[in-house]
């Protein structure tokens, strides 16, 4: 008997060996490089040499590099600007061509590795907060053209800053486990049932564009999964909340064309929003460079999204029922400081003004599932983001240090409920947990 | 207070008596006799009156649709929340007048914000977006606004706290290495163009709380950073004096800052050469 069990752990033991084994093997493999495009990087005399480094130039707006790699008023891609996330803080590296601090020493095929297969250029695996997850589905004429254009900005000599996570998320070699869960590496084949434009758009919305890394749901290891598609959720470590972006008529996009789309990518405003938050971050570094073209095509497959179903967020109540409508009693107090502080700009019935005010009526920021964007602009205040089609934003004034708790969620109970408008009520702890996080 | 309220109502004569009598012997007697010294200006008068009465009536009554959007008055709606209309300094005595500080200055502190070299997060949020072509036009505009200052308060301190306040301000204390404040803020302390602040009008605790911040780094401006330099020599009982003084001192009109260039500072200062 003794020795059955012996036996039996002993094979129990040899499978955990054999499933970690597997699964180590399929987080640390490679998938085959595709051979690299035959220009000579920083090769910027020739014509074609420079012809690569400016779409790489493009490419890196569009993939909104300096977001993470340069800090505000800091050198450009030094590194340095912190990523919060609940497993403790990341740091963006240096990028720059500097051989000791940046990537001097690498070459395209390191790139190209760390691009697509996430592993650092000692074959290191790298954090996903550096989203090679999406980056993985970028051509590999387009890794060669960025690393080019990275070959061209001024070396920095500012070393890379350590990360500050916590045990056991700083232990590198566990994300081999990570990845062989979340992470398959791969380019996008193109769709031939679809046309030219929608492929295009696919290419970047699901690659450098990486739009999952804030607006598909995240499971508590930090990991987006396809199956979930971009129906919007919590922005992890950031306390917004990014809205889905598929054709369901309230939660996403399924009153915008793919011109509204394109506009609000290039300029920040949309007939029926302005970007704000860490999305006015996305336009003012990365969207706004976009093409017409490339920006129509991204709306264009936004647009085929199929219409939320069963995401995780659906159920916590974009449509008010009648437990989570506001009294009467919170509508009248919302209505009269509406009228004092907000009318003036937002007009009588919500309808904005131009694009200098948004409108409020009909507006996915004021009535998403979550209202911790509404309560963040009404504390807070925010600019548009200035772009070349609005170099002169106009500001929304905060209101946090008028107006207390009681006071707020009143007013955004009443714009969320008020006009054509039907998202639930917000209460007073709401309110203070957002200033509170804010603080 | 017609002292107060007549350079508001009549900015011509505001100007043209300036040179004849100090702002600060104004008297309900001197409004009246201005008055109607200036009756066949009577044109001008009205329609001054109607563009000053305008901005009045909107401080009275917030809410009404005076802003139009387009406008410079619009768009810096964000900032006029809590610096006040025209920034014109606060309620509460925390969020400092905007209203006539040297634009560079101005210029300076809306870059350092969003930069992150001066701290303060509201501030930082609004700005994140903002190019530099927008904030030096903000800063212009802000400077560009005059609206009367409200009378000192005199800070209940001790006169000997108020003396060393004054020494310290006028002359400054060489044997520390102090500069007096003076020295760059302007001779009438009302700041240097292009881009050094007028130190009077400002209240008590703003004061204390900035040398503060440039005491302990929440507050930087360019290299080399000359202020907390001299901040960093300053004791709690001089920032006390300091503060309690300059925000008893009244603001003398005309308040314009010292052309630039005029005289030479006794420091090398990183926000001077800041563009």
């Amino acid at each position: 008997m003794k020795r059955i069990i012996q036996y039996c752990l002993l094979v129990l033991f040899a499978a955990c060996v054999v499933v970690v084994g597997v699964l180590y093997w399929m987080g640390t493999r490679d998938d085959a490089a595709p051979s690299p495009v035959v220009v000579q990087a920083g090769a910027g005399g020739t014509a074609e040499g420079q012809r690569l480094v400016e779409q790489g130039r493009y490419l890196a707006r569009l993939g909104n590099c300096m977001g993470c790699h340069t800090v505000p008023g800091g050198q450009a891609y030094a590194g340095g600007t912190p990523i919060p996330t609940p497993f403790g803080t990341l740091y963006g590296p240096n990028i720059t061509p500097d051989p000791q601090a940046g990537i001097g020493g690498w070459n395209a095929d390191d790139f190209w590795q760390a691009l697509h297969n996430g592993k650092s250029k000692d074959g290191s695996l790298l954090y996903p907060a550096f989203p090679y997850t999406e980056y993985t589905r970028v051509s590999r004429a387009d890794s060669d053209a960025l690393f080019a254009f990275l070959r061209t900005v001024t070396p920095s000599s500012q070393p890379s800053r350590a990360h500050e996570l916590k045990f056991p998320y700083d232990q590198r070699g566990l994300l081999a486990f990570w990845r062989a869960l979340y992470f398959e590496p791969g380019v996008l084949p193109t769709d031939e049932s679809q046309s030219v434009q929608w492929n295009r758009g696919r290419y970047l919305v699901e690659g450098l564009g990486h739009c999952a890394a804030c607006h598909a749901p995240r499971n508590s290891l930090g990991a987006t999964r396809a199956a979930d598609g971009l129906t919007g959720g919590m922005i992890m470590g950031l306390d917004w909340y990014a809205p889905a972006l598929t054709a369901d008529p309230v939660r996403g996009l399924g009153k915008w064309t793919a011109h509204d789309i394109a506009a609000l990518l290039r300029t920040g405003m949309a007939q029926h929003s302005t970007a704000s938050g860490p999305m006015a971050e996305v336009v003012l570094g990365s969207s706004q460079y976009l093409s017409e073209a490339d920006a129509l095509a991204m709306g264009t497959y936004l647009k085929s999204l199929p219409p939320t179903q069963g995401s995780p967020d659906a159920s916590s109540g974009s449509q008010s029922d009648a437990a989570t409508q506001p009294s009467n009693a919170v509508m009248d107090r919302g209505g009269k400081l509406y009228a004092q502080h907000c009318a003036q700009c937002h007009q009588d019935q919500g309808q904005g003004s131009g694009l200098a005010w948004p409108p409020l009526a009909g507006n996915p920021t004021v009535t998403a599932p979550s209202p911790i964007n509404a309560i963040r602009l009404v504390l807070d205040g925010a600019y548009a983001p200035a772009t070349a089609a609005n170099p002169r934003p106009h500001g929304m004034p905060p209101f946090g240090q008028v107006l207390g708790d009681n006071d707020i969620a009143a007013l955004v109970s009443f714009i969320r409920f008020s006009w054509d408008n039907r998202a639930s009520a917000v209460t007073a702890f709401e309110v203070k947990r957002v200033r509170d996080a804010s603080r | 207070m017609p002292a107060v309220h007549c350079p508001d109502f009549f900015p011509l004569q505001q100007s043209m008596s300036a040179s004849s009598m100090s702002a600060s012997s104004m008297s309900a007697f001197s409004c009246r006799y201005r008055i109607g010294w200036s009756l066949r200006w009577i044109f001008g008068l009205a329609v001054t009156a109607i563009s000053v009465l305008s901005p009045v009536s909107a401080q009275s009554a917030p809410g009404n649709d005076l802003l139009q959007p387009g406008t410079m008055q619009a768009r810096v709606a964000a900032c006029t929340a809590c610096h006040g209309e025209q920034g014109k300094a606060g309620a509460d005595g925390y969020y400092p007048r905007l209203a006539g500080k040297p634009s560079d200055y101005l210029y300076h502190q809306l870059l350092n914000f969003r930069d992150g070299l001066r701290l303060y997060r509201p501030m930082t949020h609004l700005l994140a977006g903002l190019p530099d072509d927008y904030l030096r036009e903000i800063a212009a505009y802000f400077a560009d606004q005059h609206v009367p200052y409200p009378p000192a308060v005199r800070a209940a301190v001790s006169p000997d706290m108020l003396e060393h306040g004054r020494v310290l301000a006028m002359q400054g204390d060489p044997a520390r290495g102090l500069p007096a404040c003076v020295a760059c803020h302007g001779t009438a302390l009302s700041g240097h163009s292009p881009a050094i602040p007028g130190l009077l009008g400002l209240p008590r605790d703003y004061i204390g709380a900035q040398i503060g911040g440039w005491k302990n780094g929440l507050r930087r401006a360019a290299a080399p950073d000359c202020m907390a330099d001299v901040a960093q020599k300053l004791t709690p009982e001089d920032i006390g004096a300091l503060s309690a003084w300059l925000s008893s001192r009244p603001v003398v009109e005309p308040y314009q800052p010292d052309p630039a260039g005029e005289t030479a500072l006794p420091a090398e200062c990183g926000s001077q050469a800041q563009r």
